[in-house]
C-alpha cells in the first residue's frame, strides 16, 4: 500500500475560481524518494500543502499512511527554498524548534535538554555542520543555512520529508554537495521524501519515481520510474543514460507548458 | 573602532556648535530683536537663573510623560499583538485607529480638562493618546510579516496559533516594538507638554506659557532646551534598551540607534 496517496484531487485557492490542481492522482510508497517536476506555477507547492494537511482538497481524497488527511499531519518535516531560520536563535536552537512543538518531545524538552542538544549536534555533524550549533544563522553561508534548515526538518524524525525547491537559491557546486547530503540522509533513515523541484538533473539524480505535472490546473501527465542503480555518485550525472532520462523528462515538460 | 567612536562623539558636538553659531550669526546679520529670538548666551543665562523652577517643572513633566508612555507601552503592546494575530480585528480596528490618530490631540485636551479637571491626569492621558499609535502599528506589522513558510513549518508540526505567536511572532515583533518606543517616547513629551500648557498649573508646558505671558522670552527658550535635552536622554534610554533586548537584529553597518 502506498504511503502518500492523492486520488483525483481538486483544489482551488479560496474554494472557487481556477483550480490550482485538478484530477491530480499520485501514489508514493513508504520509504521511496519521489520528485515532482513541472513548469513553473503548476501547483507543485499546492501539492505539498495538500499532502501535509495545510490545505484540504475540494474534491478527491488525500491519504497518508492509509488515513485521510483532515488536519496538519505531525509526521512531516518541511524545507523550502528560503531556509527561514529564526535570526534570534542559534543554529542549534533553530534545529530544536520542532521539538518544542511536537509531542512527546515538547513535554520532555526541559528536563532532557542535554540529550536533545546532543541529538541536534549529531544531526548537524551528519550534514557537515559539526561545531556550527552555537553560530547564528547570519554567520552561516547560504548552503550552510540550507543544511541547517534540513536538520530542522529532520530533527523530529519525520516519516515524510517534504522539500519545496530546497536548493533553488544555491550555486551549482553547493547544490550538488547538498544533493549528496540528502541522498545520504535518505539512505540512512529511509523516510519517504517528496522533492518538488524544477531542476530535472536534481530529480533524476535523487529520486526513484519522478512525476511530471502539467501547467495549471496541475495534474500528473507522466510518471517515470528511475532505474539508475543506487548508491549513485555525482559521476552518474555525466553518463548517457542520465542525460537521456533528463531529455525525456524535458520533452514531457515542454509539452506540458501552456 | 576608535575612529567610529570619535565620529559618534564629535559629530553631534560639532553640529551643535554649528547650530549655536548659526543662531548667533542670524541674530547679528538680520538684527533680530531679543524678544523674538534671544541670543544663545541669554538663553544659557536663563537656564542658570531659573534652574530651580526648570528642574522642578521638568521633573513633573518627565513624570507625567513617563506615566502616559507606560500606559501606551502596555496598551500598545497588547492591542498590537491582538490585531497582529487576527485578521478580523486588524481590518476592524485599524481604520478606526488611523482616524483616531488623525485627530489633533490639542483638540482633545479641553475635553480631557472637562472630564478630569486640570492637573496631571489630562497630561498623562494626552501623552498616552499621542504615543500608543506607533507602538500598535509596529507590533502589528512585526506579527503580520511572519514568513508564510515559517508558519507552514510550525503548522505542519501541529503547532497552534499560540505556538506560532510565541515561537516566531512575538520574538520577530520585538525589534519593531523597541524601535517604536524611540518614536513613542518623544511623542509622549509632545503630548504632556501640550496638555500642561492648556490644562495644568505645573510642568514645563505651564512654565513656558507663564514665561511667555510675563515676556521672559529667554526662559521660553530655556524651557525648549530643557525639553530637548529630556527628549534626547529618554530616547537614548530607549535605544539602549532596544540594543540590549534585540541585539540580533542590528548587524548592518548602516546608522542605527
Amino acid at each position: 500500500m502506498s504511503f502518500v496517496a492523492l486520488e483525483d484531487v481538486r483544489f482551488a485557492y479560496g474554494g472557487t475560481g481556477a483550480p490550482a490542481v485538478d484530477r491530480l492522482t499520485m501514489k508514493i510508497d513508504r520509504g521511496a524518494f519521489a520528485a515532482v517536476v513541472g513548469p513553473s506555477g503548476c501547483g507543485k507547492s499546492t501539492l505539498m500543502k495538500l499532502a501535509t494537511g495545510l490545505q484540504f482538497p475540494q474534491g478527491g481524497a488525500v491519504l497518508l499512511g492509509g488515513e485521510p488527511v483532515d488536519r496538519p499531519v505531525k509526521i512531516a518535516g518541511m524545507a523550502f527554498q528560503a531556509p527561514t531560520l529564526l535570526a534570534w536563535r542559534t543554529t542549534r536552537e533553530n534545529i530544536l524548534l520542532p521539538l518544542e512543538i511536537v509531542q512527546p518531545h515538547r513535554r520532555r524538552m526541559r528536563r532532557n535538554r542535554a540529550e536533545y542538544r546532543a541529538r541536534a549536534d549529531a544531526l548537524l555533524a551528519s550534514v557537515g555542520l559539526a561545531g556550527a550549533g552555537d553560530k547564528y544563522p547570519w554567520e552561516l553561508s547560504g548552503g550552510m543555512q540550507m543544511r541547517a534548515a534540513l536538520c530542522r526538518a529532520l530533527i523530529h524524525e519525520p516519516e515524510l520529508l517534504m522539500l519545496d525547491e530546497p536548493f533553488g537559491a544555491l550555486d551549482a557546486f553547493t547544490r550538488e554537495e547538498l544533493w549528496c547530503v540528502i541522498r545520504d540522509l535518505h539512505a540512512q533513515r529511509r523516510m519517504t521524501v517528496v522533492l518538488v523541484t524544477h531542476d530535472l538533473r536534481e530529480a533524476v539524480f535523487l529520486a526513484d519515481t519522478i512525476f511530471v505535472m502539467s501547467a495549471r490546473p496541475g495534474r500528473i501527465v507522466a510518471t517515470h520510474q528511475n532505474t539508475l542503480p543506487r548508491p549513485r555518485e555525482l559521476d552518474v550525472t555525466f553518463t548517457p543514460g542520465f542525460s537521456a532520462t533528463v531529455q525525456d523528462l524535458r520533452s514531457h515538460i515542454v509539452r506540458a507548458r501552456p | 573602532m576608535n575612529r567610529i567612536l570619535a565620529i559618534r562623539i564629535f559629530a553631534p558636538v560639532a553640529f551643535l556648535v554649528l547650530l549655536i553659531a548659526g543662531w548667533q550669526g542670524a541674530i547679528e546679520v538680520f538684527d533680530i530683536p531679543p524678544f523674538l529670538l534671544p541670543t544663545p548666551a541669554a538663553v544659557w543665562a536663563a537656564l542658570g537663573r531659573y534652574a530651580n523652577a526648570l528642574w522642578k517643572e521638568s521633573l513633573y513633566t518627565l513624570g507625567t510623560t513617563l506615566a502616559g508612555f507606560g500606559f501606551a507601552v502596555a496598551f500598545g503592546l497588547g492591542l498590537g499583538l491582538l490585531i497582529g494575530a487576527s485578521r478580523t480585528l486588524y481590518s476592524g480596528i485599524y481604520p478606526l485607529m488611523i482616524g483616531f490618530n488623525a485627530i489633533p490631540k490639542v483638540a482633545v485636551v479641553p475635553i480631557l480638562a472637562l472630564w478630569f479637571g486640570t492637573g496631571e491626569i489630562p497630561a498623562i492621558v494626552t501623552a498616552f493618546l499621542i504615543s500608543f499609535f506607533p507602538i500598535v502599528v509596529n507590533v502589528a506589522t512585526g506579527l503580520a510579516t511572519i514568513e508564510p513558510e515559517m508558519e507552514d513549518v510550525l503548522r505542519a508540526l501541529g503547532g497552534s496559533k499560540l505556538d506560532i505567536m510565541r515561537k516566531v511572532g512575538i520574538p520577530r515583533a520585538l525589534p519593531y516594538f523597541f524601535a517604536s518606543l524611540k518614536v513613542a517616547i518623544t511623542l509622549a513629551f509632545v503630548g504632556s507638554v501640550i496638555a500642561e500648557s492648556i490644562a495644568s498649573n505645573h510642568g514645563i508646558g505651564h512654565l513656558m506659557l507663564q514665561a511667555q505671558a510675563q515676556f521672559v522670552i529667554p526662559l521660553v527658550y530655556a524651557c525648549l532646551v530643557v525639553l530637548a535635552v529630556q527628549g534626547i536622554l529618554m530616547y537614548a534610554v530607549m535605544a539602549v534598551i532596544e540594543r540590549r533586548m534585540t541585539g540580533w537584529a542590528h548587524r548592518s553597518g548602516f546608522a542605527t540607534g
